[in-house]
């Protein structure tokens, strides 16, 4: 791989984690439990699909083939999309999409504020404007955690029920593949293995606090860095997709 | 046919003009979101995003050169800089004022009280964290009851 194709690479995957999940988030538009979180929602889909912009005008420019970022986004098959699994999964109930949140931001931060420090300021200057937004977004769902955690009984129950089926994802953010290693390489790229120790020492202190039990690492899920998506995905694309794939070109 | 020469002075006077168009109060200037103008080969202005998916960017992009275009300068190129991010340390002190009689509270550093624009009471309290735009949140003055926006500071 050329440096300019790992950056294509590397840009446009962590487009894919951003658009993804902006797009799961945008779906709990209108079906929030309350005003607070409505507008919550709203602002942190925009956030995760802004960065999924600016990285993806990044990659089209890098790779000068006249891919634009709705390129990228829409027309697009699945295969192609290299999200993690974690991002793609349906929002369930709020315990669910509060623990997914949980996880992929507790992850991200750490792995954007690696980024700042790579030697491609073509991405570090996303990741530094990036992380200032993710950081309020962990604070949001990491206080969320805690309330229905240490909430009632009810609540108590089923939020340790997402956190167990939803486990499974977490140990892909930390596999490092061949393009992970040559992000390394050649830019000074996030080193996984010393994002996950600090990760579960972050992740461990919330659960703490929520009164929740760390799930015992079990058989890990993987398959989305390399576009082997869940069942899930192809839903989500059908749905984002519609408009560009039924009227090609549509602008308005 | 000679081109018109402009000064960065100039034409950040008339950027001066350009409102903010979710904050039509405040100017992109007031905002800090102007961070360079270069006048050497047509005219060139960078501008900043102030959050990832603020949908005002574009509008904004094109308000500067619509504007700039009105005021006769025709080779106008928008910059797209990320880097240094934007953070509300930037918006001038006019602009807080600004904001202030517009009945916003301006961005506060951490521990300081947010003051209610309208009776200045220190005694105010946050309803919601996430208001009608990204950079907002929900306040309310317990001593004259007012409900407000406060500038979240970024």
């Amino acid at each position: 791989m050329s440096s300019d194709e790992t950056l294509v690479a590397y840009a446009s995957r962590l487009g894919d984690n951003a658009l993804i999940l902006g797009q799961r988030m945008i779906e709990l538009v209108a079906a929030s439990p309350e005003l607070e979180e409505e507008l919550a929602n709203a602002n942190f889909s925009l956030d995760y699909i802004g960065q999924a912009r600016m990285y993806y005008t990044y990659a089209g420019e890098r790779e000068g083939a006249g891919r634009d970022e709705d390129d990228f986004a829409f027309l697009r098959p699945e295969h192609d999309y290299k999200n993690l699994l974690l991002v793609e999964q349906s929002n369930g109930h709020f315990g669910d999409s509060t623990v997914r949140q949980f996880l992929f931001e507790s992850w991200y931060v750490l792995l954007l504020e690696a980024l700042t420090r790579c030697s491609d300021e073509g991405i570090s200057v996303i990741a530094a404007r990036a992380i200032k937004e993710v950081r309020y977004h962990l604070r949001h769902s990491s206080q969320w955690l805690v309330r229905l955690g240490d909430g009632t009984e009810e609540s108590h129950a089923r939020v340790q029920v997402s956190l167990d089926d939803l486990w499974r994802f977490t140990g892909e953010m930390f596999a490092p593949d061949d393009l992970d290693d040559e992000m390394r390489a050649a830019f000074n790229g996030p080193h996984l293995e010393v994002i996950e120790t600090q990760w579960r020492e972050n992740v461990a202190a919330v659960l703490a606090e929520a009164t929740l039990d760390m799930p015992d690492d079990q058989w890990m899920a993987i398959g989305g860095k390399q576009g082997q998506h869940s069942e899930h995905m192809g839903f989500l694309l059908a749905e984002m997709q519609h408009l560009q794939r039924a009227y090609p070109g549509a602008t308005w | 046919m000679v081109d018109a020469q402009y000064t960065p002075a100039q034409i950040l006077e008339w950027l001066s003009q350009v409102p903010d168009p979710e904050i039509p109060v405040l100017t992109i200037t007031d905002l800090g979101i102007v961070r360079d103008v270069d006048c050497s080969a047509g005219v060139t202005v960078s501008l900043t995003p102030t959050y990832s998916g603020c949908p005002a960017t574009e509008a904004i992009e094109a308000s500067v050169a619509a504007t700039l275009q009105e005021h006769g300068v025709d080779d106008v190129r928008i910059k797209r800089v990320l880097s240094p991010p934007w953070t509300t340390d930037w918006i001038s002190e006019a602009g807080r004022k600004k904001l202030t009689v517009y009945g916003i509270a301006p961005p506060e550093r951490r521990d300081r009280p947010i003051a209610c624009p309208r009776c200045d009471s220190s005694n105010t309290e946050q309803v919601s964290e996430f208001g009608s735009t990204a950079c907002k949140a929900s306040y309310r003055c317990i001593d004259c009851l007012e409900p407000f926006e406060y500038f979240k500071c970024l």
